[in-house]
């Protein structure tokens, strides 16, 4: 390291101003929106809006912050991701338990592994599951965004690993001491097994709040949609560059560009604020999940 | 009474088990038998049992859209490009973000880096829409400075594949490095150490020692990627195109979707879902009968 040679000097300068430029682009875009959307609208759509805001304004969050369908929306969407997040979490942990004993403990194992595992294999696809969601009496209910999806089986796969690890004595001893696998779970294997609970509650919590087909799918009224849904219609179907996709129903108003920009700002900050907090989980949890092969 | 006291202690294993067991019995299993919809004229009120059999007819009508080939076509191509870029893009990143010593920025860019993934392609497709936009979009403002026309490149056959290939591997390079980063801390440092000694500067070292030691998991994920040259990106496709460029960028999902919920041609659109799901499911099973050969690859 003493003797870095000339090249190498070069090479790591060039290194850097590489991969930081590399990192800009993945934000530049979400900056430019945010520029757009306190902008004046104006300004906006004469295109003067670069990297600041032009003729600063906060008039495009006034106007959806009062809109009732926005706030309608986020709060279905609030409400699917508290549902939807704790139902995931539990049939997660309930299902990735069993599944982690070994066969001599656990007789039928090999058999629920691949009942579960097959799902991931093959499927019906969408028509067929869109009509058992609409036999069930799924259809426009809150439980259509929660129950279709309780299961995943990724996740399920993620904490077994997990708990295949954990050391077997301290489980064993407890099973001396009287305790059941009820009490094994939740005292020992759910308190040992948080950074992967951590990584599995960014993926369930990420996953309900972008979720948008379903809701576009399962909803038949615009006012049961949850936020993302909402935003689909709103952000993408109602702009001039794509309206002819979903004229079917030309009620949609031409929104304006600022209006857009905030309401896409305002979709991706729940995220924006909690994914640093969870980025050491998820790397740790990826890392175990999927190297240990 | 051995056997019974056993089988007292596995009564609470499968208790655990059942509400996951039915909840995914009605709503993985039951649909699967709904693929019989793609041998029926299917008509919702008249149910599976009601609706009249056609036997392979369905098919027969599928194969002769003209549409299909196209779409089988354009759906095989921006999937597989998608796997080799993405593939490729994050292995060169995780190398060179592996050359860089200063963890405090190395760390700011992967958390950079990794944002996009976390974003659905709502959002994303949005704002590619917006700065993608012919008349205000900064991109073309960008071009004009250059003196380049404005390009409409969400309406133009020319440009649209690239750009679903371009803007996924821009979202998802990032989180994929993940994986080769964890393989290149695997990597056993004494093999460094003696490189070294042997006077390999930082080139060789990373040609004859990372670079081998990612070699493992750029197989695995190859393999297990072979699985999802059917799945070009329903959300990315469905939030970016138009019918103008339908005739590059129509793929399998987005047909299903429009034949089946939009036309409400059940059959039809059952009859291509099975045709995916079978073939997902013939490649999918290949490819991890190779990655447990090749690296002993076990999912669970």
């Amino acid at each position: 390291m003493h003797h870095a040679s000339l090249s190498r000097k070069i090479f790591v300068i060039f290194n850097y101003i590489f991969l930081v430029s590399l990192s800009l682009l993945c934000l530049l875009p979400l900056i430019q929106v945010l520029s757009i959307s306190f902008s004046s609208s104006p300004a906006a759509s004469a295109g003067l809006v670069k990297l600041f805001p032009v003729d600063f304004s906060l008039d495009s969050y006034q106007y959806i912050l009062q809109k009732k369908e926005f706030i309608n929306s986020f709060s279905i969407t609030l409400m699917r991701v508290a549902i939807g997040y704790t139902v995931n979490i539990l049939l997660a942990l309930l299902c990735a338990y069993p599944l982690s004993k070994e066969v001599k403990e656990f007789r039928a194992r090999t058999y629920y592994a691949w009942f579960f595992v097959f799902t991931i294999l093959f499927g019906g696809g969408l028509i067929p599951t869109y009509i058992i969601v609409s036999e069930t009496g799924l259809l426009d209910t809150i439980w259509a965004l929660i129950i279709p999806g309780a299961v995943g089986v990724f996740n399920i796969i993620l904490l077994l690993n997990f708990f295949r690890g954990l050391p077997k004595e301290i489980e064993e001893s407890a099973f001396i001491d009287g305790a059941g696998h009820w009490n094994v779970l939740i005292k020992m294997y759910v308190p040992m097994s948080m950074p992967v609970i951590a990584t599995i509650s960014l993926f369930t919590l990420v996953g309900h709040w972008n979720a948008w087909f379903d809701g576009l799918i399962y909803m038949n009224f615009p006012d049961k949609y949850p936020l993302s849904t909402y935003l689909q219609l709103m952000v993408i179907n109602s702009n001039p560059m794509k309206m002819d996709i979903n004229n079917l129903n030309g009620t949609l108003e031409i929104s304006e560009r600022t209006t857009r920009a905030a309401q896409i700002f305002l979709g991706a900050l729940p995220i924006l604020i909690v994914y640093p907090f969870l980025q050491k989980y998820f790397v740790k949890g990826i890392v175990v999940g999927s190297v240990k092969g | 009474m051995m056997k019974n006291s056993k089988l007292k202690r596995e009564i609470p294993l499968h208790l655990m088990l059942i509400p996951g067991v039915i909840l995914l019995l009605i709503y993985s299993y039951f649909p699967m038998a709904g693929i019989a919809f793609a041998f029926q004229k299917f008509i919702p009120i008249q149910g599976l049992f009601g609706s009249k059999w056609v036997g392979f007819d369905n098919f027969r009508y599928v194969l002769q859209m003209p549409d299909f080939w196209q779409v089988l076509k354009n759906t095989f191509y921006i999937a597989t490009m998608k796997i080799i870029a993405g593939q490729m893009v994050p292995i060169v990143v995780a190398l060179l973000l592996n050359e860089m010593k200063r963890a405090f920025i190395k760390r700011g860019i992967q958390t950079l880096i990794y944002l996009p993934h976390f974003l659905s392609w709502v959002i994303l497709g949005a704002i590619l829409v917006d700065i993608l936009s012919p008349s205000e979009g900064i991109v073309n403002q960008v071009l004009q400075a250059f003196g380049i026309e404005p390009i409409f490149f969400l309406g133009n056959n020319q440009w649209f594949p690239s750009i679903l290939i371009i803007s996924d591997v821009w979202k998802e390079f990032g989180f994929s490095t993940i994986v080769y980063l964890a393989a290149i801390t695997g990597i056993n440092p004494s093999l460094y150490e003696a490189a070294i000694v042997d006077g390999a500067n930082h080139m060789r070292q990373t040609w004859h020692i990372t670079l081998p030691g990612m070699v493992p998991i750029i197989i695995l994920l190859a393999t297990l990627s072979l699985g999802s040259v059917l799945n070009a990106g329903f959300d990315q496709v469905f939030n970016l195109y138009g019918p103008s460029v339908y005739q590059s960028g129509d793929i399998l999902d987005t047909l299903i979707y429009r034949i089946g919920l939009v036309d409400a041609q059940f059959g039809v659109a059952t009859a291509i879902g099975l045709f995916k799901s079978v073939v997902s499911l013939v490649l999918i099973t290949v490819s991890y009968v190779l990655a447990y050969r090749l690296a002993n690859y076990r999912i669970f």
